[in-house]
């Protein structure tokens, strides 16, 4: 991790469309994001340039927020309001990292522990 | 470190040298790198990362600083701070993000942020500095995450047997203690091991079936 001095490319506010909103509670940095099936959903016309660039970015397969706010160099935040109106505007599906919430956390150690050790 | 990397195309940004996530429907799990700056985070994460480590520009509000000294000043200064990642495709659909957290106090709310929903912390100590990997514990302990702490060799710091180390870092005999080299993969990937196992065995025994 480095401090970095200069300014981000897009401040928030422009890349969110100059607005607070609520759809976002529930998005996290690794919620992973997917283009729904339509080719050219028309509410995109409707949406900002920056709503274009996620969802073009999603278009041939799916990221997470964070890698998503990676790619595109805008704050996890900005990224996380523009999901939600991507979703909102069905253009977007949005799912939680672990799929099933039935899943004990000891269940989860467990594979990621089995994972390692394949690896190594 | 390289061989990790082989063939796999360098510099994100454009669709075709973005890393999409072969399945959506994989188990997304996150554990957190922390340590003081410069002492091998990066490093570590890209020995571990199948994807060309990513960051992200994070605006940070500074709330560390006496109120007295904002008196007549426009009010609290921001800073962005780039936040380094990973991630490592496991066998069973499991793929584990790393993040790079920043190691400071002042840069608390930040790492609380980042370490949500974390199984646990890595902490990464230097031997030629082990003092300033003391904040981050704190912090992880605060936190409530299990955590291991991995001193990264680099080739210049004085080695020191384990039992040396731990006393000088403080360490409750239940927290693992390895000594790694960031730039090798297996060596690495033990450290992430015995930090797994140790997160394992701070959880409850699996329940028996409900029926």
């Amino acid at each position: 991790m480095t401090a970095v001095p200069r300014r981000r490319m897009v401040p928030a506010y422009l890349a969110t469309g100059g607005r607070a909103r609520a759809g976002a509670d529930g998005f996290e940095r690794l919620t992973v994001l997917f283009a729904t099936g339509a080719e050219q959903p028309e509410a995109l016309t409707e949406l900002e340039a920056e709503h274009r660039r996620l969802w073009e970015l999603l278009r041939p397969g799916a990221l997470t927020v964070v890698e998503a706010a990676a790619h595109l160099r805008l704050p996890v935040s900005a990224t996380v309001f523009l999901a939600a109106d991507l979703v909102e505007a069905g253009c977007l599906h949005a799912r939680a990292p672990i799929p099933r919430a039935q899943q004990t956390d000891r269940s989860l150690v467990e594979r990621l522990l089995v994972g390692l050790r394949t690896l190594r | 470190m390289d061989s990790a990397l082989s063939g796999r195309p360098p510099g994100p940004g454009r669709p075709d040298r973005v890393g999409y996530l072969p399945d959506p429907e994989q188990t997304l799990m996150k554990l957190v790198v922390a340590g003081p700056f410069g002492v091998g985070k990066t490093t570590f994460i890209r020995t571990l990362s199948e994807i060309p480590t990513l960051h992200t520009e994070e605006a940070m509000t500074e709330t560390g600083a006496p109120v007295d000294d904002l008196a007549g000043l426009p009010g609290k200064s921001t800073t962005t701070v780039a936040v380094d990642f990973g991630r490592l495709t496991l066998p069973g659909e499991v793929v584990l993000y790393m993040f790079g957290t920043p190691g400071q106090r002042r840069f608390f709310p930040l790492w609380q942020d980042i370490a949500r929903g974390a199984l646990g912390a890595l902490v990464l100590a230097d031997t030629r500095r082990l003092a300033d990997s003391f904040e981050i514990m704190d912090m992880v302990e605060e936190q409530g995450l299990p955590y291991a702490v991995a001193v990264n060799r680099f080739p210049e710091s004085p080695a020191h047997p384990p039992e040396v180390l731990r006393a000088h870092l403080d360490l409750h005999p239940a927290t693992p203690l390895v000594l790694c080299d960031a730039r090798e993969r297996g060596s690495s990937l033990d450290a992430l091991i015995a930090l797994t196992e140790h997160v394992l065995h701070g959880l409850p025994p699996s329940a028996p079936e409900q029926s």
